[in-house]
């Protein structure tokens, strides 16, 4: 599905990845971690296309298909996904009219106004919200916990292929948590794969990742199959595991 | 064509229609051997009150009000009227061969809009100013019923002279006054059609009033002129024009409306003015408020050349309330200077001004508001929100607020924003498979939304349409 290799990406002339390496597989769920100023947002906005970074370097194959010369709104229409860590507030703009927009314009043939909302509807209650929800203008006046949830509402109705979520468990509380891990692991699929950068290892409890990473300084410095290496991160901090590896590299 | 019936007493009166205007004309010829020529003069207007069959009192006021006109020096300000030629200008008969115009002649980018919005066969014609009447009769009808038993009077402002003298005469010319201004003057001394509404006392009309529904459907008139009266606790919803593009020959559309709003009563008017892209539309409208009534007005400015326009209410007693909602939307070539009045000349009155502009293109839209709070108007609570959206480097936008403030217990307030169209915004719809032009359209309708959800909902669905279409630059 996706292959990162020696990925360099600045921002405003500073150096944020540094070259990064990673391969995910369809149907795969892989949990990134790392501290504050890591890269790890920075590497999901990258892979989403966000024209403030500029890639100085490596490639990011997608389905065969070169990531990095796409523009965002064709990586999107191509089955690619960013839920953000901070959704911007769009005035004036009801939701169910914007899905409805974003849904149209990856299909051959529009969805008639019916299907579209009777499918919408049906996954606002999944959410656990209420139908009044696509009613709402786009972010606008929502607390952060609506903002996540409105993320992966819009996931579950798109159907992407490569999701990718950057900290959506902040400003969650533990009900809410619930119920957006339940709506993605509903969309656990061979044909799906997710990525779930994050800081707490939390998260990667309820969505259980095939494979755990740790980003340092720009760079993936630490992969494990499951779900141990974010344990261990919780449990002893990001110093041991700095020092671990320092050591293991030395060795 | 159909007849015409008097409101209530079913007799049928000819319809003083513009074609039968060039039959009166022939009449007239050999009355005055007068021929068509652009141009004004008392002549002209001497001659127009007679074949309509005006009263004298009615001739006298256009003749004043065409004195007043000639002193009167161009407005220095607002758009740049250098292009406007009044002396070429045709101000009532037209020589025949100007009349009969072709489907043919229409500009395409008008007719490619007419197919992008869908709007039926015969509807075209007559929007394109090529058509006879529209057939509206049957839906005509049952309204007229309905109208006629509650005592409801709508007729356009012709009829409404003839039908209605004594009421039309304590009225006209009393809100908007000729020497207001040199285009109103004008249109005082050469109006023809227009709307003529009474609503009596309590009656709260469910179904908006349209000029659609007028039986003579000269829509597209240069110098309309508009009288509504509504009664104490009336409630009036009456909509003026469409927001399909409406092509005129005509350089000049100058229009007056006013509005007198009885104690308690609630008057809504609702505008979206899309004229062809050769029109300079000069307009004054304005509305007294009597005690605890009030006035809304929603503008949509989103044709013609150069348009100057600021709806107004005068709160002339207390309680009294105003409000307008603007959006105007200057593209390439246009010049939109539009805005509000609110006077406040009563204590415990209320005004609410909210104004959306959009340039793109090198288009120039402006804000240009007046609130006047006269000396004793106390507790009077005015604010005002105008935000501007400029979409690209050669477009511009303009505010100018005006406060005349002389009395001190007031509560006021004055918001202003200018923005272009967020880069975060772009990329977020962006992200989710919108192109930056699908983007970027939903943003500016993003923007105007809080506006175009008080208009009703087919007014809502074509105007966002339209904009849309202004967006991809296609519209003429």
């Amino acid at each position: 599905m996706l292959k990162i290799t020696g990925l360099k990406a600045v921002v405003e002339e500073m150096e944020i990845l540094k070259g990064i390496d990673l391969e995910v597989k369809p149907g795969e769920v892989h949990g990134i971690m790392g501290p504050n100023g890591s890269g790890k947002s920075t590497l999901a906005r990258v892979l989403s296309g966000d024209p403030t970074y500029t890639v100085t370097g490596g490639t990011a194959d997608y389905c065969g298909q070169d990531l990095l010369a796409m523009e965002a709104d064709e990586r999107a229409r191509t089955g690619l996904f960013l839920a953000f860590q901070y959704p911007v507030e769009v005035p004036g703009v009801t939701i169910g009219n914007f899905l409805r927009t974003a849904v149209n314009s990856r299909r051959e043939e529009e969805l008639s106004a019916m299907e579209f909302y009777g499918m919408l509807t049906e996954k606002v209650r999944e959410l656990g919200l209420n139908d009044q929800w696509i009613n709402r203008y786009l972010n606008e006046g929502f607390s952060g916990g609506e903002k996540k949830r409105n993320e992966i509402l819009q996931m579950m109705v798109l159907e992407p292929q490569l999701c990718i979520l950057d900290e959506t468990d902040s400003g969650l509380d533990v009900d809410a948590l619930k119920i957006v891990s339940e709506g993605v692991n509903r969309m656990r699929s061979p044909e799906r794969s997710i990525i779930i950068v994050t800081h707490y290892e939390r998260l990667l409890e309820y969505i259980m990742p095939d494979k755990c990473h740790v980003i340092l300084d720009g760079r993936i410095v630490l992969s494990e199959e499951g779900i141990d290496l974010a344990r261990r991160i919780d449990e002893q901090g990001y110093e041991h595991v700095k020092k671990q590896q320092a050591a293991q590299t030395q060795a | 064509m159909p007849t015409d019936e008097k409101a209530g007493t079913g007799q049928t009166v000819a319809q003083p229609e513009i074609g039968n205007y060039a039959a009166g004309w022939h009449d007239a010829e050999t009355k005055y051997s007068f021929r068509a020529e652009p141009g004004l003069s008392e002549d002209v207007i001497r001659q127009m009150s007679e074949i309509k069959g005006e009263p004298n009192w009615m001739l006298d006021f256009r003749l004043r009000s065409y004195a007043h006109f000639k002193k009167r020096p161009m407005p220095r300000w607002g758009c740049d009227l250098s292009g406007l030629d009044l002396d070429s200008i045709y101000y009532y008969l037209k020589p025949e061969a100007e009349n009969s115009r072709s489907w043919d002649d229409v500009p395409d980018t008008i007719k490619d809009t007419f197919e992008k919005l869908g709007i039926p066969e015969a509807e075209r014609t007559v929007l394109a100013g090529v058509g006879a009447q529209y057939d509206s009769e049957t839906v005509y009808h049952n309204l007229q019923q309905e109208w006629s038993e509650q005592g409801v009077i709508f007729l356009d402002m012709d009829g409404g002279l003839r039908e209605h003298e004594d009421i039309v005469k304590e009225h006209f010319g009393k809100v908007i006054a000729p020497e207001d201004n040199k285009f109103a003057a004008l249109n005082s001394a050469v109006w023809s059609g227009g709307s003529f509404v009474y609503v009596p006392k309590g009656v709260k009309l469910e179904i908006p009033l349209q000029a659609y529904f007028r039986i003579n459907a000269d829509r597209a008139g240069q110098f309309e002129r508009t009288l509504l009266i509504v009664e104490d606790g009336a409630f009036l919803h009456y909509i003026e024009g469409c927001t399909a593009p409406t092509y005129s020959n005509e350089a000049l559309h100058s229009a007056v409306v006013e509005i007198i709003a009885k104690p308690g009563a609630r008057v809504r008017y609702s505008t979206v003015q899309n004229w062809s892209s050769n029109v300079y539309n000069l307009v004054t409208k304005r509305a007294v408020a009597m005690e605890g009534a009030t006035m809304e007005w929603l503008d949509g400015n989103i044709g013609s050349r150069m348009t100057m326009k600021y709806p107004a209410v005068w709160l002339l007693e207390e309680g009294a309330h105003g409000e307008v909602l603007s959006i105007a939307f200057a593209n390439e070539g246009q010049h939109l200077d539009a805005g509000a009045k609110m006077v406040h000349a009563a204590p415990n009155t209320s005004s609410l001004i909210t104004s959306k502009s959009i340039s793109k293109g090198g288009g120039r839209s402006a804000y240009r508001g007046l609130v006047r709070v006269e000396n004793d108007a106390e507790h009077a609570k005015s604010f005002v929100r105008c935000d501007a959206l400029i979409l690209d480097e050669d477009s511009r936008s303009d505010t100018y607020p005006y406060m005349e403030i002389e009395e001190s217990n007031v509560d006021l307030g004055h918001e202003a924003t200018v923005s272009k169209v967020g880069e975060e915004q772009l990329f977020y719809l962006m992200s989710r498979g919108l192109s930056e032009e699908e983007a970027t359209a939903m943003i500016v309708a993003g923007f105007i939304e809080p506006i175009v959800r008080e208009l009703p909902m087919e007014y809502a669905v074509e105007l966002n349409r339209l904009i849309e279409l202004q967006m991809e630059g296609s519209v003429g």
